[in-house]
């Protein structure tokens, strides 16, 4: 009975221990002294989960969505610098930049699909870019923005909670995670996802059954864009500083590497996986070995070519 | 009562002309067959109606609406619906799902698109869908994994989950085994008792058993429409066409 399943599902939601994962990490001997490699990976895996809803969910090769996240990462530092000096308004400030700039990129790739789709996503985040590097007065060009402190969240007389220490920064971006998660989670398990997957699936079809196939594909690329914006504002936040190398080119390949090697076309941890991987071998391996890249290229290249799927198609035999 | 008409509908490719001024009328109720040897334009013709291509001239009026510049979506939701020669079916997808996603397009969602629980109204419908071409056991099949006949079949459920008033099937006995002809024949044959039908088919038996009305394209053009029985007495027809089969 598909009643019984969906029960026994539920007692085990996948959710659950992905969230006290990052939630404990902190506290594991060891692991947990590497707050800062942490919290860059949290942030990582938003914008890569929330990615994929453009690459697994709905095959579209967006291969310019580091725009997003750096645009994101700009408007946080530029209204914390200019308006506000806080920790809510940088953000929001920094999403709904992000998000207006993928409604307004989507509107020019939303009837594409494939090659012509990545290439013009490719075009505008170099577009970005050059408009960061080369925009001193408001971005700071080639040194960039820095002095983004974080001060503290509460509600004044009631309590406080100063973003300044790591520990409790980490704890903030693991609310976002939490939150982000969620609400991705709940966008591709509704029955807009389905749509999203019947157009990766057949467009055409998607068509004939009755879809706006462009807007629903301009929404998944507005939606996705809000996650990126929040995870540039948060990473402006981490590092204090925005500079022009968040917009740089290789921001939205990484994210597509990881997405793929963790699995993302089969599995909706699959890009989480590929950002922890990233990270830390980028932190951990780059310390000893400077060509590091030349073994995450070559770990890469064999999950290509041996394990379609990414790293988590060795744990599902059907999709999702 | 004519549901549908094209004026002097016309599409070039570069230096072919695939659909060349063709005027047509279409009877509601009735199942009209348009035939003609490869290349004379016939899937063109479909993809014209339901807004693919956009004509170089001519217009379509559906219940005398011109729907000529609307996209396809919108002509799917105004009431024409088809099935395709080369099946376009959701290859990943189980055999629910495929007919699932017609079924939710047809409700018209507006917020309870992100809903977390499941519609169940749509899964009432494509359940009774599923049932109804007897293929209840294999609802969770993925659809790769099913004969070509069973495919054809749920390529046409799903054009049918629009609730269309017309319905193009493009060659629906493509590759289809005698016995399971007789079937989808008299398939489409109980469909006709509700909808009009516009069929694009090859086989002539099958033509000439169901058809009220026959439209004859050649290179292009429309040469001759009539009665099964005008059709077959029509020299330039056997000419063009029945002449060169026999």
């Amino acid at each position: 009975m598909p009643t019984q399943k969906k029960s026994l599902k539920i007692s085990m939601h996948p959710l659950i221990p992905f969230f006290i994962i990052f939630a404990v990490l902190p506290y594991i001997p060891f692991l947990g002294e590497y707050l800062s490699l942490w919290i860059e990976v949290m942030i990582w895996v938003i914008f890569a989960i929330s990615f994929n809803i453009l690459l697994g969910y709905t095959g579209l090769p967006s291969f310019g969505q580091g725009a997003f996240f750096g645009i994101g990462a700009y408007g946080a530092a530029i209204t914390f610098l200019r308006l506000v000096k806080g920790v809510w308004i940088p953000i929001i400030v920094g999403i709904i930049v992000a998000t207006a700039a993928a409604a307004f990129v989507g509107l020019f790739v939303c009837r594409k699909r494939g090659i012509y789709f990545a290439l013009i996503t490719i075009a505008f985040s170099q577009m970005f870019f050059f408009i960061a590097f080369r925009w001193d007065e408001v971005t700071g060009g080639e040194t960039g923005l820095s002095g983004i402190d974080r001060l503290s969240i509460g509600i004044p007389r009631l309590f406080s909670i100063d973003l300044a220490p790591l520990l409790n920064y980490y704890y903030f971006v693991f609310v976002f995670l939490v939150i982000c998660t969620l609400l991705i989670w709940r966008i591709v398990h509704s029955p807009f996802g389905r749509v999203l997957r019947a157009i990766k699936e057949n467009e055409v079809r998607a068509k004939y059954a009755g879809y706006n196939t462009s807007l629903y594909k301009w929404v998944a690329f507005m939606i996705s864009g809000i996650f990126a914006g929040a995870a540039g504002a948060l990473y402006t936040l981490l590092i204090n500083s925005a500079f022009s190398f968040v917009l740089h080119w290789t921001q939205s390949g990484d994210v597509v590497m990881m997405t793929i090697l963790g699995g993302g076309l089969v599995n909706f941890f699959g890009p989480a996986v590929g950002a922890v991987i990233f990270i830390t071998l980028r932190d951990m391996l780059s310390a000893y070995l400077r060509q590091w890249l030349l073994v995450y290229g070559l770990i890469f290249t064999l999950v290509v070519l041996f394990m379609r799927g990414g790293i988590l198609g060795i744990f599902s035999k059907r999709r999702r | 009562m004519v549901i549908l008409k094209t004026q002097n509908l016309t599409k070039r490719f570069g230096g072919l002309t695939a659909v060349n001024r063709v005027t047509l009328e279409i009877e509601k109720g009735k199942i009209t067959s348009i035939i003609g040897p490869n290349g004379a334009g016939k899937t063109t013709f479909f993809n014209l109606l339901t807004g693919f291509y956009k004509p170089d001239e001519g217009r379509i009026f559906f219940k005398d609406e011109d729907i000529t510049p609307l996209p396809v979506h919108k002509i799917i939701r105004r009431g024409i619906s088809r099935s395709f020669q080369v099946l376009q079916l959701f290859e990943n997808f189980t055999v629910m799902e495929n007919v699932w996603i017609g079924v939710q397009a047809a409700k018209g969602y507006g917020k309870e698109l992100f809903s977390s629980s499941e519609l169940q109204d749509v899964r009432e419908k494509t359940e009774e869908m599923i049932k109804k071409i007897g293929l209840s056991d294999k609802m969770n099949t993925l659809i790769k994994y099913l004969s070509h006949g069973e495919r054809r079949m749920i390529d046409v459920i799903i054009s049918l989950t629009s609730n269309p008033e017309l319905l193009l099937l493009d060659e629906p006995m493509a590759g289809l085994a005698s016995e399971e002809r007789v079937r989808m024949s008299n398939f489409i044959k109980n469909l006709s008792e509700n909808l009009t039908i516009i069929v694009v088919e090859h086989d002539m038996d099958v033509v000439f058993s169901i058809s009220d009305k026959i439209a004859v394209m050649h290179q292009g053009e429309l040469i001759a429409v009539g009665s099964p029985e005008e059709i077959r007495q029509n020299e330039q027809v056997q000419q063009a066409y029945l002449g060169e089969a026999r």
